[in-house]
């Protein structure tokens, strides 16, 4: 489904990304990890277009987006739906209205189809009956959830998950996280889940994607990196420093 | 000191490259995208219809304060019932379009800049494009064709109201001749003038309109830089209000000369 080939990505002066490959298979969920700030949410970006990279290229569905420009992405960005970290709701519109966005701004005119989309995206993520809130009164929990229903109303074939349970308490996190799963069974999508949150790797992905230093340094069964005697991925699995108090 | 001006000089360069691009992207969108009209018509209230509280009482007030000025002058000289036309030619060829322009700039300027700097630190804008929707489709056309109708209406509504406001003051307050007020203002004043101050506003509308809109567009750094946006929209828009109104005045005297 997505394809990265020596991905390469300067933002200013600094190279966040030095030659990444990755490989992520139809219908498979991936979970991209990595420390703060090892641009994990800057490859995800790519996957979608958002980001153009200095070199390499990215191919989703077998096609080739990195020479695309803008308005020819359109097409790419009806197959990839993308959850952002913080649900990125336009906080002009009601639930509904953000929800009904993709619908509407697809074509879709009759009232009562984008009515029932609506409702059925809401129940999915367990929300039904919200239709009518402000983003400014739902929970961060809560805004993550609408966001994805918002991602999932267009039916995508594959979802980009970006931190989806960073600031949420633990047990918003676990919802997140069966909830990720149970899309992905109910929608058969792939999946691509940015996070350095341990719990929500291992049960969300079928594969782990381990991001460090700008390349993909481990990439295979979460079973595989637990039982890693890597240094860097130990340090990291068991959150050490590597500081002495 | 060199360098230094060098610097200014490459920003500078760099700001109007990006104006320009955005100028471009609009007319490309204007061409291959559909127009959200329902967007349109929101904007217009908003920067047209709710604009003309501000204009109104900025108009009405400079309108009466130059009669009262031009009273104290004229009167001394026997030329009280010129006070019309000078209100008048003044508020049309200069006054009301640069006037407008200002409010204009700083209440819709700053709210759009603030609007869309807020979508884009909080990743909205980003949200946009990966539902397949161009930013400048959705954000800057609805805008730019909002002010584009509503700034020639708040021109005229300013212009108005000040000659109106200066009307009341001279005849009923300083009582000067309505009869020659107005024949004075009719002979002096006409069509060549409204045509002036609309297309000044026409040109400040448009200017005003993607100043805020790349100003929004380009905001990053949080919130500091969404603090920053309006203030910088507000700036850029007041002062090439004023600097581009010193060109447009000579340029449109060509086309619409001032006098009888």
């Amino acid at each position: 489904m997505i394809s990265v080939r020596q991905l390469k990505k300067k933002l200013g002066a600094q190279e966040v990304l030095r030659g990444v490959d990755l490989e992520i298979a139809t219908g498979e969920t991936c979970a991209i990890m990595g420390r703060s700030g090892c641009g994990k949410s800057v490859l995800l970006k790519h996957f979608v277009g958002l980001f153009k990279p200095t070199s390499g290229t990215v191919w989703v569905d077998g096609e080739d987006i990195t020479p695309l420009p803008e308005r020819k992405l359109g097409a790419i960005r009806k197959k990839v739906g993308m959850l952002f970290q913080s649900g990125a709701l336009f906080d002009s519109m009601n639930v509904e209205e953000n929800i009904a966005f993709p619908l509407r701004e697809a074509g879709l005119r009759n009232p009562k189809e984008i009515r029932d989309r609506v409702a059925e995206a809401l129940e999915m993520v367990d929300l039904a009956g919200e239709q009518k809130k402000m983003p400014e009164n739902l929970s961060g929990g809560m805004r993550k959830r609408v966001g994805l229903a918002r991602t999932i109303v267009g039916r995508p074939a594959c979802i980009l998950y970006d931190e989806p349970t960073t600031g949420l308490d633990p047990i918003a996190s676990d919802s997140i996280n069966h909830l990720i799963r149970r899309l992905q069974k109910r929608l058969s999508v792939t999946s691509v889940v940015v996070t350095h949150d341990m719990k929500t790797a291992f049960h969300t992905a079928d594969r782990i994607a381990f991001l460090h230093e700008g390349r993909i340094y481990f990439h295979g069964l979460p079973a595989d990196l637990r039982a890693s005697q890597d240094e860097a991925i130990v340090n990291f699995i068991e959150g050490r420093s590597g500081e002495s108090s | 000191m060199v360098t230094t001006i060098g610097r200014i000089a490459l920003s500078l360069l760099q700001y109007l490259g990006e104006l320009a691009t955005l100028v471009s992207e609009t007319c490309v969108s204007l061409v291959v995208a559909p127009i959200r009209w329902r967007l349109v018509l929101r904007q217009i209230v908003e920067v047209g219809w709710r604009s003309q509280m501000v204009v109104v009482v900025t108009g009405g007030f400079t309108g009466a304060v130059l009669a009262a000025q031009a009273y104290f002058q004229f009167s001394r000289l026997g030329m009280k019932s010129a006070v019309g036309s000078m209100v008048a030619v003044s508020m049309f060829r200069e006054l009301a379009p640069v006037l407008t322009g200002l409010m204009v700039s700083g209440r819709v300027g700053a709210a759009i800049a603030a609007e869309i700097g807020t979508m884009k630190v909080t990743e909205q804008i980003d949200a946009l494009r990966s539902l397949g929707v161009h930013p400048t489709d959705y954000l800057v056309v609805p805008r730019v064709l909002a002010l584009l109708f509503s700034m020639p209406l708040l021109v005229a509504e300013c212009c108005a109201v000040s000659v109106l406001a200066g009307y009341v003051l001279g005849v009923h307050v300083l009582d000067i001749s309505a009869a020659y007020y107005v024949r004075n203002m009719l002979l002096y004043a006409g069509p060549r003038d409204l045509k002036m101050a609309l297309t000044k506003g026409l040109v400040f509308g448009i200017v005003i309109v993607f100043i805020a809109c790349h100003q929004g567009l380009k905001t990053s750094n949080g919130a500091v830089g969404v603090g920053r946006a309006p203030t910088e929209a507000v700036v850029n828009g007041s002062l090439a209000v004023l600097i581009l109104n010193f060109f447009l005045t000579f340029a449109l005297n060509m086309v619409f000369p001032a006098g009888v």
